[in-house]
């Protein structure tokens, strides 16, 4: 078990953040399983410090102009299009 | 009875001559084909119809390869049955009561029986040498940046690679040729492999191969798999190889790290589906949270769902420094155990399933037991590393893998091991 707990409300809120609407079953469900696998996850705390020798460098590249989608083709797979746009929600 | 191999079935022509004329080749769903459906095996994307190609699919026309369609795979790759996907299980050739690993489980399927000559499948933690070795084919997990992802559905960019599954190591080692290569799409791809010749590689040719088996990569293996395995290395040993034990304590902790990070990934890259730019909508009424959340509720399957929260609760405030950065540390760890055991041995071997492939629906209630069965493929994918799942024998009438691991960009080296497996 983790010393993590984990309860509905836990769920609830994690959900809300992750923009996932959930029904009360699969909060139920997930609250159980989630304490079980955080609690597996807790085998990490014995991972000792280890010397990461990799340089990381980025890579770059000058920017470019080269033909991308057309507007047409961008707006192909959306429920919804206005006046060449993307139709969302309103924001609040 | 149809094993449910495809997705969409539909054929698209390469070009007419090249390295892959005549031959059929089923491609993963979550990699963008131009004009064909593209779901990711989900009903989020049940839909959606990319406006261009990835990479790897330019790669397999412009080579003469027939698409003959779009394979099946849990929901965005989660999962190690294929049971995941929105769009009903595959059935494993070899036993239809059984799963065909997963997540490329289809293309797995495919190639086993027939209905394609080759695959692309996807691997973020084990997902085409699971598969490879639970069908009884071949499958290769090459280097990260061996292969370009451009046009690949992202699920954990710094874990996945886009490989071949094939009936035998030179017909998934030719494949890879064709794919392999630097793309300037993907900033990550590396110039090993423009030119690469990896199907001369397979020539079986063993003799003064060192072999490394890590003991905590064979504990705990089901009887009859371990059996499999280590008649496989004795009939290595007596071509020439010789093979033996090492340690990577490290590897203990793969599972826990690969799947942080993985879930970590996901929360973030799934956040584009929001069902406006493509993708299920969720409608116009309340707020865009509300719409966003409802479209989420309906088009993500529960493993989705579990890792997207998982992800986000490991990443959230507080929790971070205790399962990400430590996530991390781990997989740094697995890199230096790798690095070492490299500087004695030319390969690492283990079988590449602790456990023959299970009954259909079996694993479905518990995660987690589930995820403990990728303990022996996402130590590679921790470590950017190459590794190839070629069969190795049966335990009771099921097809038993056995993995070869190779240090970064070394598939020559596994290709030329493995191909001595099929002698």
């Amino acid at each position: 078990m983790s010393d993590t707990p984990v309860d509905a409300d836990e769920v609830r809120h994690v959900a809300e953040l992750a923009r996932v609407d959930l029904d009360e079953d699969e909060v139920e469900e997930f609250a159980a399983q989630f304490a079980d696998i955080l609690g597996y996850f807790d085998a990490l705390d014995e991972v000792p410090e280890v010397d990461r020798e990799d340089e990381l460098v980025n890579v770059m590249r000058p920017d470019e102009v080269r033909d991308g989608l057309t507007q047409e083709e961008a707006l192909s797979n959306a429920a919804e299009t206005e006046d060449g746009f993307f139709k969302g929600p309103r924001v609040s | 009875m149809s094993l449910n191999a495809f997705i969409t079935k539909e054929t698209l022509d390469g070009a007419d001559d090249g390295p892959l004329s005549g031959k059929t080749v089923a491609v993963k769903d979550n990699i963008s084909t131009e004009g064909l459906r593209t779901t990711c095996g989900s009903a989020m994307l049940e839909d959606y119809v990319p406006p261009y190609d990835a990479t790897v699919v330019e790669l397999l026309k412009d080579a003469g390869a027939t698409i003959v369609g779009k394979a099946n795979m849990d929901e965005f790759g989660m999962g190690t049955t294929t049971e995941t996907s929105a769009f009903g299980p595959t059935k494993n050739p070899v036993d239809e009561s059984r799963v065909p690993g997963g997540s490329s489980g289809g293309s797995a399927a495919a190639v086993a029986a027939g209905e394609a000559d080759l695959a692309l499948g996807t691997d973020t933690g084990g997902s085409i040498r699971c598969p490879a070795a639970f069908c009884g084919v071949v499958g290769i997990k090459p280097t990260y940046g061996l292969v370009s992802r451009y046009g690949l559905v992202a699920y954990a960019n710094s874990l996945e690679q886009i490989g071949p599954i094939a009936p035998t190591v030179e017909d998934a080692a030719a494949l890879l040729d064709v794919i392999a290569g630097p793309d300037d799409r993907d900033g990550t791809t590396r110039n090993a492999g423009a030119d690469s010749n990896y199907a001369a590689a397979a020539d079986g040719d063993v003799e003064g191969l060192t072999i490394g088996v890590p003991t905590e990569f064979v504990e705990g293996a089901d009887e009859g798999v371990e059996e499999a395995f280590w008649a496989a290395l004795d009939e290595l040993e007596a071509q020439g190889a010789e093979y033996r034990e090492v340690s990577m304590p490290s590897v203990e902790k793969a599972v826990a790290a690969y799947y942080v990070i993985a879930m970590s990934e996901a929360s973030s890259n799934l956040a584009r589906f929001d069902g406006v730019r493509y993708g299920k909508s969720g409608g116009y009424d309340g707020n865009w949270n509300e719409a966003f959340a409802r479209a989420r509720e309906e088009g993500f399957g529960s493993e989705v769902k579990r890792r997207i929260l998982l992800g986000t609760y490991a990443l959230s405030a507080g929790y971070h420094d205790k399962y990400y950065a430590k996530a991390q540390d781990a997989r740094a760890w697995v890199k230096q155990d790798f690095d070492e055991a490299f500087e004695d041995v030319d390969v690492v071997a283990s079988p590449t399933m602790p456990v023959p492939p299970f009954e259909l629906g079996e694993s479905l209630d518990d995660p987690l037991q589930m995820y403990l069965a990728d303990a022996n493929t996402v130590p590679v994918n921790l470590a950017n590393l190459p590794a190839i799942s070629v069969p190795a024998g049966e335990t009771d009438g099921l097809p038993v893998g056995l993995q070869l691991i190779g240090p970064k960009f070394g598939e020559e080296t596994i290709v030329r091991a493995a191909s001595a497996v099929e002698n």
